[in-house]
């Protein structure tokens, strides 16, 4: 086994999942190579050769990976593949990955196998279907096997005891006259990033409004946390959808969850489930949120946070 | 400049509201008698593209499902949204519990480029396989620019500019036309179909093929090994107080 890893990354940092991913790779066995690929992207590149695990990397550094589109990375892939003939491609279930890897797997003709949270052997994966309401066993028999990972299923690979080779990723001439790249406008935090937060607070439609968000920044300051929010907050336009935990959201597992305000609807639960300890504090003693959590608090959220806020401050 | 001709993926899958069951074989999801609807982002797909053509922007909206005989009602649905015409796939059986995006995507593709469509827009994802490829697979086979999990759509000249949801924001992309979208959940609301739009619905035609009609092969790389339930997660305990709860999460070493 081979495995090429496409490396995330905004060619200043990795993005954090690619460690995940490399290490769904590892459980595969055989070498791994990571991809990078960008435009003055020299420190992601030196941040990679750190990793351990990762026998080979592959550079390409050209204007036309501006905005890390796929009509563009594509044939770069395919190039790559063609001269090194890897068993397994691999990326992070993320935006980005999600839009790349099926493209590429369409033009190797294979089926891809998007967001996997297990691997039992180098052609058995383990995915959700229907909102993580079941669990699906797979098996490939495609010659390539093309995948995405859930970050939050596989630890983050050690950024300790790499010996990574670098060398330049084939030769293509990628041209791009498909699609153009023309900005992004990221939420600015200083809090953790909500996928590799260790602790995630979310607030639901209880919180009542925007401002009383306020109150859950208070506390994720105290507890190095992300704020996070159910579909039922977004779409009352409480907060910007990049902060959605669930099944149409960001899926999260992070040691502590906290849930406040939040009844636990089924496509909440799916995107939180998997967390080590979950709270809730709710002031309805019915809210299904109570069947997965660890610790219930049944009462009055206004009251509760600010509380826990001023306990943490001693 | 109504010179788009849209095709519209619309899939029948288990309605969103339904608690689906594990069959105790363990091959699948319990489908038979239970109430199924349109995929909730094929709806947002469908209610863009009539949108484009409120806004004159497109002549024609096809739209196309692959599946068994019922695929056809979630095509009525979707001619009562709006569009022009429907085709339908018939795909039934064993040949569609093993149908994959890829085999779904050869037949978009061959279909968009028979009906000469130039905008194909399909949801990003279907709420039963959670696979999101369906569009990006498409487009590769096209050679076709992709604009997925798109928020926003606006038709400048002769290219699209899409805001895209993606992690930690938005971002904008120009794609040029022909392309393929993909809609995620803030695209729109999706209009319900009006009863004399149903009536009026009834009168549109939808034309029937199969998937060798398009020479795919329904023959399947890969293979459900088991499908289970998730692992339950049992309930804890209910705390009195803040104190009380601060405390036990200290004793456990999460805070």
């Amino acid at each position: 086994n081979s495995t090429l890893v496409i490396a995330e990354h905004n060619n200043a940092q990795l993005t954090p999942i690619t460690l995940n991913t490399i290490t769904a790779a590892a459980k595969l066995g055989g070498d791994i190579a990571c991809l990078v690929a960008g435009s003055k992207c020299a420190s992601v590149v030196e941040e990679l050769t750190k990793v351990g695990g990762v026998q080979k990397i592959l550079v390409a550094e050209n204007e036309v990976f501006n905005g890390f589109l796929p009509e563009a990375i594509t044939p770069l892939i395919l190039e790559t593949q063609k001269q090194f003939n890897f068993s397994h491609i691999a990326a992070g279930a993320t935006a980005f990955g999600k839009s790349l890897l099926p493209r590429v797997a369409a033009k190797l003709d294979v089926n891809p196998i998007s967001d996997i949270i297990d691997i039992k052997d180098a052609d058995t994966f383990v995915r959700t279907i229907y909102a993580g309401n079941a669990i699906c066993t797979v098996k490939s028999k495609d010659g390539v096997k093309v995948f995405t990972v859930r970050g939050t299923a596989f630890p983050a690979a050690e950024a300790a005891g790499g010996q990574a080779a670098c060398e330049q990723a084939p030769a293509v001439d990628v041209k791009n006259d498909q699609s153009t790249f023309e900005g992004q406008s990221l939420s600015k935090s200083d809090r953790p990033e909500l996928t590799s937060a260790k602790t995630v607070i979310s607030g639901g439609r209880g919180m009542k409004n925007g401002e009383n968000f306020e109150l859950l920044y208070k506390l994720a300051d105290k507890l190095n946390a992300a704020v996070g929010a159910s579909r039922a907050a977004v779409d009352a336009g409480f907060v910007p959808n990049d902060m959605q935990v669930g099944q149409t959201g960001k899926i999260v597992a992070p040691e502590l969850y906290i849930a406040v305000g939040i009844s636990g609807a089924i496509q909440h639960l799916a995107g939180m489930k998997d967390s080590k300890v979950i709270v809730a504090i709710n002031k309805d003693p019915e809210a299904p949120i109570f069947q997965v959590a660890d610790h219930g608090l049944v009462a009055d959220l206004f009251k509760v946070v600010p509380e826990m806020t001023e306990i943490l401050e001693k | 400049m109504a010179n788009l001709r849209i095709l519209v993926g619309v899939k029948r899958v288990i309605d969103y509201a339904v608690k689906i069951r594990v069959k105790p074989d363990n091959s699948g999801v319990v489908t038979d008698g239970v109430k199924h609807s349109m995929n909730p982002f094929c709806e947002i797909a469908m209610e863009e593209a009539v949108r484009l053509k409120e806004k004159k922007l497109a002549k024609e909206i096809i739209a196309v499902s692959c599946g068994p005989t019922q695929a056809q009602e979630t095509i009525r649905t979707a001619l009562a949204m709006g569009a022009d015409r429907g085709i339908h796939v018939e795909v039934s059986g064993k040949d569609y519990e093993n149908m994959t995006p890829l085999h779904v995507s050869k037949i978009l593709a061959k279909l968009a480029q028979e009906q000469e469509a130039n905008l194909v827009i399909l949801g990003k994802q279907s709420i039963d396989g959670d696979n999101n490829q369906t569009g990006q697979m498409t487009a590769a086979l096209l050679d076709w620019p992709q604009a997925t999990f798109a928020s926003e759509v606006t038709k400048e000249n002769e290219h699209l500019k899409v805001v895209r949801e993606i992690d930690g924001g938005l971002e904008t992309v120009t794609v040029t036309l022909p392309a393929v979208i993909t809609a995620d959940l803030r695209l729109n609301e999706p209009r319900y179909a009006t009863l004399p739009n149903i009536m009026k619905a009834k009168k549109k035609k939808i034309a029937k093929h199969k998937a060798s009609d398009f020479g795919v092969d329904l023959g399947s790389s890969v293979e459900v090994v088991s499908v289970e339930d998730p692992p339950v997660r049992q309930a804890g305990q209910k705390v009195e107080s803040t104190e009380e709860l601060v405390a036990k999460l200290k004793e456990s070493g999460v805070i």
